[in-house]
């Protein structure tokens, strides 16, 4: 389980400090599926970020009694300089595992062959979102912050990355935010949403659907 | 049920003491290599530059014959001087900056600000002392200097300095998040400090007023003692070594401060 109690996350800016997140608090079982809405810069990512430990709230307390990966399909964390694959033995050495193992399945699910000896330099954007997922995905957690995933290279690669995370691992638990609405209803038990600071959850898609829709068009008249 | 609690402790903290291994590892390896990368001699140049750099002023203080006012030979002090400068000068400015470019790391839990500077800080103080000893082992082959006097005693300062290095670097780096004047500052500092650090004179050679605040420099209190381990008796040496390590333990203090607040303020992206 993941426990979030109250959770406040404040940003210094020149304007003075600006509350990101204020008292949010939930429990996220073992399996369970959240999907979270918001419009750009409500906070998902910081609350996926708080979630995942990378970063500490201002205050308020992260409980996790399950093993939580980083956010997914993240590509940032590449080294550029680096090759493809010194970028897996990285990984595989923070996370213990074996290198060689893994190397080859970034072989076989990346379909990279020789690029994987380049530097990430020279990959497309295409190419470095499957060298990114394929990452993400050797080492195994008890839940996946998933944050804006959808993005991914190609149909065919997006088909493989399905299987890969709901197919095999569909007894996980999940942390989902996308702006693509239609994959977090396919994909979650539960939605929430998160606007000025603060989450409210709803049983129903449609309910969160609609509070998210009136969020978007605030101001609009 | 006392016990138990205290063995639990116990093998807690041996987790996590491998977990930070294992991140400082697969920190260093990555650091290595885009340093490095794989061209040419690769991470050679780890400590074949900073033989470049002693052999470098060993030279050019041998044909100017630098005064330094005593009787020494000139290549072992300069061997000694300037390996130590080498040691404390290099991590602080590999540490200052250090966090910006790995932050992307952070999104992974067990990556910490004080794993980068850790990684950072055993390249470079390993970088100066492999420098030290094979550029050592090399003169004293060729015939320029002779073998040291008591190693034990170069030991002692040797890791005095690094100590030194160590808490500025770490100290500086976490403080340089906070504000780039750090890294402003440091530069003219550290070239003004270089003078002032004891690699080209001997604190014997000066007048008995100056003597006493020079030795107020922490890092001429390590050098004095590695040169008398290596010259023995033949070189007075002044230092100050209860001085030279409250100045450590205050710095290490300091840094350890401005990494918590660090992690505290840290936003991966």
């Amino acid at each position: 389980m993941i426990r979030l109690e109250h959770i406040y996350k404040t940003y210094p800016t020149r304007a003075g400090d600006r509350v990101v997140l204020k008292d949010i608090s939930f429990d996220l079982e073992r399996g369970e599926k959240l999907g979270i809405l918001g419009r750009n810069g409500a906070g998902k990512s910081t609350l996926v970020r708080l979630v995942s430990g990378a970063e500490r709230p201002t205050f308020g307390q992260v409980t996790r009694t399950m093993t939580v990966s980083w956010p997914l399909a993240f590509g940032g964390a590449f080294q550029n300089t680096l090759t493809g694959l010194d970028n897996v033995r990285f990984i595989s050495r923070i996370y213990k595992q074996r290198a060689r193992d893994n190397i080859d399945f970034v072989y076989e699910f990346t379909e990279l062959g020789a690029y994987l000896r380049e530097p990430v330099r020279n990959y497309s954007s295409g190419m470095r979102a499957r060298l990114a997922f394929a990452i993400s995905m050797i080492i195994e957690f008890d839940c996946y912050l998933i944050d804006e995933i959808t993005a991914v290279g190609d149909a065919k690669f997006y088909e493989k990355c399905e299987t890969e995370l709901f197919g095999k691992r569909h007894d996980r638990a999940m942390l989902i935010i996308s702006h693509d609405l239609d994959y977090v209803k396919k994909h979650c038990q539960r939605f929430a949403v998160l606007h000025e600071g603060r989450l409210s959850f709803y049983p129903e898609f449609d309910q969160a659907h609609d509070v998210h829709l009136r969020n978007l068009h605030i101001g609009e008249g | 049920m006392a016990q138990s609690n205290v063995m639990s402790k116990i093998s807690l903290i041996g987790h996590s003491a491998g977990v930070q291994w294992r991140v400082i590892h697969a920190l260093l390896m990555r650091e290595i290599l885009t340093r490095y990368g794989r061209h040419n001699i690769g991470f050679l140049w780890l400590f074949v530059e900073p033989m470049l750099f002693t052999t470098g002023v060993t030279t050019i203080w041998t044909l100017t014959k630098a005064v330094h006012g005593s009787n020494l030979p000139i290549v072992a002090f300069a061997l000694t001087g300037y390996s130590a400068v080498l040691l404390w000068r290099n991590m602080p400015s590999r540490c200052i900056g250090a966090i910006e470019p790995n932050l992307s790391l952070m999104f992974h839990r067990n990556v910490r600000v004080i794993d980068i500077f850790l990684a950072r800080l055993m390249l470079e103080a390993g970088g100066a002392t492999i420098s030290f000893v094979t550029l050592a082992i090399f003169y004293i082959y060729i015939g320029w200097l002779n073998p040291p006097q008591d190693m034990l005693t170069i030991v002692a300062g040797w890791l005095l300095i690094a100590w030194f290095g160590a808490s500025l670097a770490v100290f500086l780096g976490a403080l340089a998040e906070k504000t780039e004047l750090v890294d402003k500052i440091w530069h003219p500092l550290s070239y003004l400090a270089f003078p002032l650090s004891g690699a080209g004179f001997t604190v014997d050679a000066l007048p008995p007023e100056a003597q006493k605040y020079i030795l107020l420099v922490p890092m001429v209190n390590g050098v004095e003692l590695v040169r008398e381990g290596y010259f023995g008796a033949e070189f007075h040496a002044h230092y100050d070594i209860a001085y030279m390590v409250g100045c450590c333990a205050t710095f290490t203090l300091l840094a350890l401060a401005q990494v918590a607040v660090a992690n505290r303020e840290i936003t991966p992206e």
